[in-house]
């Protein structure tokens, strides 16, 4: 059985925490899809017997939930599915995890990743690739393909991962579920791993939107230990209410060379769909796009070469063999504990930031991000969301795309400007090109997420596509 | 156009000690990634200002207050060489 958060919360005021969860460990263990890393089967089925004999409160009060292993849990092993991290045991949780306890969630385990969130596929994992429920030789996307693959699968009821450069929509889109990444300052980043620290946000993979505004509704808000985090707003309160005279916009970048033909048709009809809902969609105009991808590339591997710099195995992860003096000590433990990606990303980054390239390409990056954000909010100034595809093709083979880093880079072309402006943007699925889901991407402005919400549901309850099933075996 | 000294030279820079085989393929990748970010040279952006923070911060005050932080045990626990309440470090001169 699937259980929607909804219908879960349901059963459990009729059944037992404890075989429902029991039930979830099962089909993992017998699973194809390496979604998880690490699961916390005994302290999770530990506390739904408490919950049993005992139940608590709260907005999940008693649901489980899978949590991407980027994301620091207090006692539960977090390797961002990097062997450099393997065995590191965090002594504390992130903001999100103590809210999702706060509220009664139960984490039954880590999910599977790129490595270091590095990747949209999940194969630079160290751990393998996860594989995608619908189709067993595809990747589930990524970097949180884990995270989708699971709720997707049917071996979670939600999950939370992080969306650097689409890490959260991408897998919603490959394996046909919603993914939301919020406004940047919304959820606080405290406990998660960094890769890309101006442009990532922790969001939620469910099976429907409503699941969704639950799950931000408890992990957003102030944190002072964030100093970027911002205050909150009410997400589940107006979700149900309807659309009729939203403005949307259709970016014309968005469409045309190099988007697979289903996945137009399958946006196009979902812009129908949305119209007969009482909205009305106009084409848009965002200049810039095709600029995004590079400027996006030596942003994120800027930061991640200054993020990564603490892996040395000093104080935590991996150390080998006997100490010869610093530098070379440290060089061969990051030598031998990252993998190629992230080598290429922090290596590239050092050369971006160096001495006589800083102008060229880190700070002429930073300005054309203005240049994108600018366009944003030019466009968002006359609608009130935006309309585009997800991902410009439905999931890929795995090892299709793995060798040639360029190719997957380019997989990110309508995620990642998204993230240069900082605004929301959620996936939900729209369709199937044969047995694989395609999903539409909502952008919406600075802290609009409610909007954004109340538009990615109504769409939701008009059409069919989150009520397919896989057939995972 | 980057070299194998180059690389070798990143690679010192970013504490990567990077095997012999790998040299010639991050040579070919880097300068295959490095010409497709070239393209942003075709944007006319000098009298644009960077966007460090894409939302607008404004300093946070609080009282200077001492507030509990982990215990020196649970710090000390991941590290792979510890000595006498201390992290250990390989030596540096």
């Amino acid at each position: 059985m699937i259980a929607m958060l909804s219908g879960l919360k349901k059963d459990l005021a009729s059944g037992s925490a404890e075989e429902y969860l029991e039930g979830l460990f099962e089909r993992i263990e017998k699973s194809k899809l390496n979604a998880f890393n690490t699961l916390s089967k005994e302290s999770a089925l530990e506390r739904a017997r408490k919950f049993d004999r005992s139940p608590w409160g709260g907005l999940l009060a008693g649901v489980p939930i899978a949590i991407k292993d980027g994301i620091s849990t207090k006692g539960i092993e977090t390797t961002c599915s990097s062997s450099i991290l393997r065995g590191y045991i965090p002594p504390y949780d992130a903001h999100v995890i103590e809210r999702l306890k706060a509220e009664g969630a139960i984490i039954m385990g880590k999910t599977n990743m790129d490595e270091f969130a590095m990747g949209t596929s999940t194969e630079t994992s160290c751990f393998g690739p996860s594989r995608n429920p619908w189709e067993i030789d595809r990747v589930p996307g990524g970097s949180s393909g884990g995270s989708a693959a699971a709720v997707a699968g049917g071996e979670a009821p939600c999950a939370l991962g992080s969306d650097t450069g689409g890490s959260v929509r991408c897998p919603a889109s490959f394996c046909g579920i919603v993914g939301l990444k919020p406004t940047y300052g919304l959820v606080s980043r405290y406990g998660l791993i960094s890769y890309a620290n101006s442009l990532e946000q922790i969001g939620p993979l469910t099976r429907t939107v409503e699941d969704s505004a639950l799950l931000l509704e408890v992990i957003s808000g102030n944190d002072p230990r964030d100093s970027t985090s911002a205050e909150k707003g009410q997400y589940l309160a107006g979700v149900r209410e309807s659309i009729a005279g939203l403005r949307l916009g259709v970016p014309r970048e968005y469409f045309g060379e190099g988007v697979d033909p289903s996945v137009e048709k399958a946006v196009w009809d979902a812009i129908s769909v949305l119209e007969e809902l009482g909205a009305s969609w106009r084409e848009v105009s965002l200049p810039h796009t095709k600029y995004a991808l590079a400027a996006y590339y030596i942003i994120a591997m800027s930061e991640a070469s200054s993020n990564l710099a603490r892996f040395d195995g000093l104080r935590y992860g991996k150390r080998m063999g006997e100490d010869r003096d610093w530098h070379t000590t440290f060089s061969k433990v990051r030598s031998a504990g990252f993998g190629k990606e992230t080598k290429r990303r922090i290596l590239l980054g050092t050369y971006a930031l160096s001495a006589g390239y800083y102008g060229r390409y880190y700070l002429k990056a930073l300005q054309v991000r203005t240049l994108i954000k600018e366009d944003f909010e030019r466009s968002l100034a006359d609608v009130d969301l935006l309309v585009s595809p997800t991902m410009p093709f439905p999931a890929f083979r795995i090892g299709e795309r793995i060798d040639d880093p360029l190719s997957l880079y380019m997989a990110d072309v309508f995620t990642v400007p998204i993230n240069l402006a900082g605004v929301p943007a959620i996936s939900v699925p729209c369709g199937f090109a044969g047995r694989l889901p395609i999903g539409l991407q909502l952008i919406g402005r600075h802290f609009e997420e409610d909007l954004l919400l109340r538009a990615a549901r109504s769409f939701e309850e008009a059409t069919p596509h989150h009520l397919r099933m896989p057939e995972v075996a | 156009m980057i070299t194998i000294k180059d690389v070798e030279h990143i690679g010192w820079l970013a504490s990567i000690e990077i095997a012999e085989e790998e040299r010639e393929e991050f040579v070919a990748q880097f300068n295959s990634v490095l010409d497709w970010f070239h393209q942003l040279d075709e944007v006319d952006a000098d009298d644009v200002s960077p966007t460090y923070r894409v939302l607008d911060l404004v300093n946070v005050f609080r009282e200077d207050h001492v507030l509990p932080s982990l215990a020196q045990e649970e710090s000390l626990k991941n590290a792979p060489k510890i000595e006498a309440g201390y992290f250990k470090s390989p030596r540096i001169v």
